[in-house]
C-alpha cells in the first residue's frame, strides 16, 4: 500500500514538474493520471494492490471536493451581484453538454460497434 | 466553566476541529442521500458543504482558518486524480475501440459547453468580464482558473462556478441522462466527465466503473480541449 501511494505521488509530482517546466495547458495531477496509465500500458497489469490503493481512494473522491466547495463562501457577493446570468448560464449548459455529448456518443459509439 | 470556554475557543480554531468538522459533515451529508433514496436534490458534496459554511458563518470562523484543517483532505484530490488511471487502464479495450466517437463527441460538448454557457450569459446581460469568467467552467478548476485569467475574467470567481457546475453535474447530469434515454455506460460517463469534470466523474464512479472510466479520460480531455480551444473562439468571438 505504502509503496504504491509513492508511485501515485511520484506521478504527480513528475506530472506537475512537466506541466510547469513545458508550460502544459493542463494540471499536473491530470498528466500524471497519463504517466501511471502509461507504466501500467508497458508493465501489462495492474498489481491488486495497487488496484485496492486506487480503489480506496476513489471511493471517496465526492469528499475531496468539500474543502474546495466551501471556498463558495468567499464569493457570495459577487455571484449574488449576478445571479440570475450566471445561475441560468450554469444550469442551461451543464445540462445541454451533458445531453449533446452523451447523443453524440450514443450515435456515434453504435456506428462503430456495426461497423 | 472559564476553561471549558477557553477550551473549546482554542479548539474551535485548529487545524482537528476543521478537518474533523469536514469527515463528520459528509458522512452525515452521504447518510441523508442514502436514507432519502439518493434523492439528486440532497447530493452529499452540496449538503456537506451547506453543513460547514453554516457552522463556519455561526462561528464567526473565515475560510483560510477553515482551510487550515481542509487542507488535508483536499490535497489527496491530487492522488486520486492520478488514481483514476486504474479504471481508464481497465476499460482501456473499450476506450480504444471507440476512440474516434469519443473524439468527436468531447469535442462536440467541448464546444456545447463554452458556447452555451457565453450565449445563455450575453444574453440575460451578463458583462465581458462575466463571460470570461463563466466560459471554462466545465473544466477542472486549476486549469479552468488560468483560462480565466489569460481571459481577463476573475479566476476566484471561476473557480466557484467550476464547483457549482460540477455540483449540477452530478445532482441533475443522471436525470437528463435518463430522461434521453441513453443507456450506455460509455456515453453517459463521457457526458458526466465532459459537462461536470472530477465532481462529476466522482459521482460516475460511484454507479458505473465504466461510465467513472470514460468520465475521467473526458475531465483530462476536456481540459485539454478548452485550453487550446476557448482562447481561439474569444478572439473570434469578441
Amino acid at each position: 500500500m505504502l509503496a504504491y501511494l509513492t508511485l501515485i505521488l511520484t506521478c504527480q509530482l513528475a506530472g506537475e514538474f512537466l506541466t510547469g517546466a513545458l508550460a502544459l495547458p493542463l494540471p499536473g495531477p491530470v498528466l500524471g493520471m497519463l504517466l501511471l496509465f502509461l507504466l501500467l500500458l508497458i508493465r501489462g497489469d495492474i498489481p491488486q494492490a495497487l488496484g485496492q490503493t486506487a480503489d480506496r481512494l476513489l471511493g471517496a473522491m465526492s469528499l475531496l471536493f468539500v474543502p474546495a466547495g466551501t471556498g463558495i463562501m468567499l464569493h457570495f457577493r459577487l455571484l449574488g451581484e449576478a445571479l440570475v446570468p450566471l445561475g441560468t448560464a450554469l444550469i442551461v449548459s451543464t445540462l445541454a453538454t451533458v445531453a449533446v455529448t452523451a447523443l453524440m456518443m450514443r450515435w456515434l459509439g453504435k456506428a462503430e460497434n456495426d461497423g | 466553566m472559564g476553561s471549558l470556554q477557553q477550551t473549546w475557543v482554542y479548539l474551535h480554531a485548529s487545524p482537528l476541529f476543521h478537518l474533523t468538522l469536514t469527515l463528520v459533515a459528509f458522512q452525515a451529508a452521504s447518510w441523508l442521500f442514502e436514507k432519502a433514496g439518493r434523492n439528486p436534490l440532497l447530493n452529499p458534496v452540496l449538503v456537506a458543504v451547506v453543513l460547514i459554511v453554516s457552522v463556519l458563518l455561526f462561528t464567526g470562523t473565515d475560510y483560510a482558518t477553515y482551510f487550515e484543517g481542509a487542507q488535508f483532505v483536499h490535497f489527496l484530490l491530487g492522488p486520486a486524480t492520478v488514481s483514476l488511471a486504474i479504471p481508464l487502464y481497465r476499460q482501456w479495450h473499450r476506450v480504444r475501440r471507440s476512440a474516434l466517437a469519443i473524439g468527436v463527441s468531447l469535442l462536440t460538448g467541448s464546444l456545447t459547453a463554452i458556447l452555451t454557457a457565453l450565449g445563455v450569459a450575453r444574453l440575460l446581460g451578463g458583462s465581458e468580464q462575466l463571460l470570461a469568467t463563466i466560459a471554462p467552467k466545465s473544466v477542472t478548476a486549476p486549469v479552468a482558473m488560468a483560462i480565466a485569467e489569460e481571459l481577463g475574467g476573475l479566476p476566484s470567481l471561476t473557480a466557484a462556478l467550476v464547483l457549482v457546475t460540477g455540483i449540477l453535474g452530478a445532482m441533475f447530469g443522471p436525470m437528463v441522462l435518463n430522461l434521453i434515454g441513453v443507456k450506455d455506460w460509455r456515453a453517459r460517463g463521457l457526458a458526466m466527465g465532459t459537462a461536470s469534470h472530477g465532481i462529476g466523474t466522482a459521482r460516475a464512479l460511484q454507479v458505473n466503473e465504466t461510465a467513472g472510466a470514460f468520465s475521467g479520460l473526458a475531465m483530462g480531455l476536456n481540459a485539454l480541449a478548452t485550453a487550446l480551444l476557448l482562447p481561439i473562439l474569444w478572439g473570434l468571438l469578441f
